[in-house]
């Protein structure tokens, strides 16, 4: 399923949220509606977590994460570090890492099993990366553009690029994640994917700017429709279904 | 149909546009690497306008009677319909212009009476990161009217810095024709505010000092003249120590003209290389070239020297009178073109009357042949009330010398039907003192003024007559291509004087101009 949402005016939601299989991180806003459309669609099948970082609203630039652990940069405070551990399901482990690259949401894109990552980025981080996310890293750009987590969004059924990626790219990038990929835009001919819009196997949140041919491209390369294997309906009898719409 | 098995089949590399992504406005798949916005080249036209920030309307001044455009804050610039300097004048008034890049500009032909001006411009700018967007738009410009400051100046009274007054103390305004000529063959007009006739002579007004000083070295050159200086105090700032004049010229020429009869003072014609002191003027330059007809000698009166000791024409071209060559004889002296003869003649008027014969030398010899007609200043039978007359009369070595007749010129009779010529002048705009609305309309409301514009043409018709004998005279002037003009043979074999309107001098084609201010479309 694939919603779209506005941060107070602004469509880059990958900037300030962050989505995974096992949690998801919000903004602290002026207004709740931002959280109120995560609340609509995972309350009770994830936990929201309200949060800052280093005080700071821009969390999904700020933070990478999958289902199964959590980065923060060297800036988060304890108290912040602390209120997340508290937050976040217990078998998500939490690493704060000392990395010149500091905005982690924008030099590295992952999903559950593979991390595509800035070339600059240190070595130790990128063991930390492997080690805390249970990923293989690859060192990779995006349309010759190292800020891979921004051009990117990713998923475990598959990945959207940056629209100026050429074929030969993609499938470079796609024999390394193991997912389809497709080159595309959010928010009316936005080329910075990974901070358009956030997604995690069932469900993506993009900008409110986003057309139709753009969110029908984002639900067909992640699988999001609702017959489409691991969507909403792909393990629910189709009648009750139907009685869902009444 | 033969088919070459063995001919090498060619394939054809052709690098594959690979649809990538769909345009995030329409859906339609191409290629992401070289789109622009992640939008198709339909959507893109549609939905970008990069030309939004350009007016698409604009008012442009000018001015109606000089037909100069406004290139603000406050110049006025001479540019023509659809001429590149308009087109710059139309590109600098668009606000919005300069933050995009012009690639091309031109006009959209629009009737003039439209008031209207059309721009096609195209012009680029980067519109996405990397993607340059060329568009092409229409300007209407709405042509205002705006007077101008000078014409501001020249419509309203008193605004002229400087004056030129001309005046020659004659009869007939022939000097003035001829002058007209000169000046609008140099144009040496354009800078005048206004030009007015008055009763005997011109006056020429300029907006500054130095425009009128131009037109004065340009008179001082090609007329006989002496010029007085004055000039009035307008305004002065003590503070600044400025002070603004009105300067005046007043211009006389000197009142001897061309085929005038002069009597010299005696002592003035004995300095002058000791000519006899009645003599024609037989052409004025920038002096007065004076011939004696009984001996064929020439001499100049500079202008100075004129002044120094002026004197009046005896007679001038309005007392001419007809004579008829009944015998002519080469003496075989000659002086240029002049060639000294000695001639019988008798008044046209006594012919069948009596039989009272003159003789008398002239120095038009060469063109003069029994029969001829003739015109010429009768002396005998004359009472001239002019004091170097009574002179010469009175003294002994003239007195005796002093002919009946002066020949001056040969008499062409011509038809009066046809007063058409193949060939025309320019006429210079002038504002006449008074009845100024009578003579725009060309209606004469009394008398005075009918005998007027009479005399205008008669002396104009003159000068024409002079223009067309004279070949030196018509070398200093531009003579246009009359377009109206056309022969009629037939009407011309029915005539009786046909031989003599033959024997009238004609202009050669070849020396005619043509007037590009009468080529219209409509000719063709």
């Amino acid at each position: 399923m694939a919603v779209r949402a506005q941060f107070e005016n602004s469509n880059e939601v990958g900037v300030f949220s962050c989505l995974t299989n096992a949690y998801a991180i919000v903004a602290v806003g002026a207004s709740e509606n931002f959280y109120s459309v995560f609340e609509s669609e995972l309350q009770d099948v994830i936990p929201i977590c309200h949060a800052t970082i280093a005080g700071t609203r821009i969390v999904g630039r700020l933070i990478v994460g999958n289902r199964k652990g959590l980065l923060v940069p060297t800036t988060t405070t304890d108290q912040e570090l602390q209120h997340l551990r508290n937050t976040l399901p217990s078998e998500v482990k939490i690493q704060r890492i000392e990395e010149r690259l500091s905005a982690l949401g924008n030099v590295i894109c992952c999903n559950d099993h593979v991390a595509i990552v800035h070339p600059d980025l240190e070595r130790e981080t990128e063991e930390i990366i492997a080690d805390v996310l249970g990923v293989e890293v690859f060192r990779q750009t995006v349309a010759d553009n190292v800020l891979t987590g921004s051009y990117m969004a990713l998923s475990n059924q598959g990945g959207i690029v940056h629209p100026k990626t050429s074929i030969r790219d993609q499938d470079e990038l796609s024999s390394l994640l193991q997912v389809p990929l497709v080159a595309g835009s959010v928010n009316r001919g936005s080329p910075v994917v990974g901070a358009g819009m956030v997604v995690n196997d069932w469900l993506a949140i993009t900008g409110l700017d986003t057309t139709a041919t753009e969110l029908s491209v984002v639900e067909s390369v992640f699988r999001l429709g609702e017959m489409a294997p691991g969507g909403a309906g792909a393990g629910v009898n189709k009648d009750s279904i139907v009685e869902s719409f009444y | 149909m033969s088919m070459d098995l063995d001919d090498p089949v060619y394939f054809k590399q052709q690098e594959q546009v690979a649809a990538t992504i769909l345009c995030c406005n329409c859906g339609a798949a191409i290629d992401g690497t070289l789109s622009a916005g992640a939008l198709c080249s339909d959507c893109i036209r549609l939905t970008v306008d990069v030309a939004g920030g350009v007016q698409r309307e604009a008012v442009i001044h000018c001015c109606r009677d000089c037909e100069r455009w406004l290139q603000p804050p406050n110049s006025w610039v001479v540019a023509a319909l659809e001429s590149k300097e308009l087109l710059a004048i139309c590109l600098r008034k668009l606000r919005g212009l300069n933050k995009v890049r012009i690639i091309d500009a031109s006009f959209i032909w629009t009737e003039p009476h439209s008031k209207r001006l059309r721009l096609k411009i195209t012009i680029q700018t980067e519109a996405f990161q990397g993607t340059i967007i060329q568009q092409q738009f229409e300007v209407e410009y709405v042509i205002a009217n705006q007077q101008c400051s000078g014409c501001q100046k020249s419509f309203t009274h008193h605004t002229w810095g400087a004056s030129i007054q001309i005046r020659q103390k004659v009869p007939h305004k022939r000097t003035f024709m001829y002058l007209e000529q000169l000046i609008l063959k140099h144009n040496a007009h354009k800078d005048t505010v206004n030009i007015k006739e008055v009763s005997e002579g011109l006056d020429f007004y300029f907006a500054k000092r130095n425009e009128a000083e131009r037109m004065l070295s340009f008179l001082e050159g090609c007329i006989p003249c002496k010029t007085t200086k004055s000039h009035e105090l307008v305004s002065m700032d003590i503070h600044t120590s400025k002070s603004v004049y009105k300067h005046s010229w007043s211009v006389s020429i000197v009142p001897i003209c061309k085929d005038d009869l002069v009597a010299l003072p005696i002592k003035l014609a004995r300095s002058l290389s000791d000519i006899s002191p009645l003599a024609i003027c037989h052409r004025v330059g920038t002096s007065i070239n004076i011939l004696d007809p009984c001996t064929l000698r020439t001499t100049d009166v500079p202008t100075a020297v004129y002044w120094r000791q002026p004197f009046p024409a005896l007679a001038d071209i309005t007392e001419l009178k007809e004579f008829i060559v009944l015998d002519i004889e080469s003496t075989g002296i000659s002086n240029g073109r002049f060639l000294l003869s000695e001639a019988t003649v008798a008044r046209a008027s006594d012919l069948g009357s009596n039989d009272t014969t003159y003789f008398t030398r002239t120095h038009l010899g060469g063109i003069l042949h029994v029969g001829d007609s003739v015109l010429g200043y009768h002396l005998t039978g004359t009472q001239f009330n002019n004091d170097q007359y009574d002179e010469i009369e009175n003294s002994h070595q003239y007195g005796s010398t002093i002919p009946d007749v002066v020949l001056i010129k040969k008499h062409y009779v011509r038809s009066k039907k046809s007063k058409a010529r193949p060939w025309r002048l320019k006429r210079m705009a002038r504002e006449h003192e008074e009845e100024a609305t009578a003579a725009v309309v060309n209606v004469p409301t009394n008398k005075r003024q009918e005998q007027e514009q009479a005399r205008m043409e008669q002396d104009y018709e003159m000068f024409l007559r002079d223009v067309e004998e004279d070949q030196e005279l018509r070398q200093t002037l531009d003579l246009y291509k009359n377009r109206q003009y056309q022969a009629r043979p037939d009407q011309m074999e029915e005539d009786d004087d046909v031989d003599e309107d033959h024997a009238v001098p004609k202009i050669n084609m070849d020396e005619l101009l043509d007037d590009f201010d009468d080529l219209n479309m409509e000719d063709n």
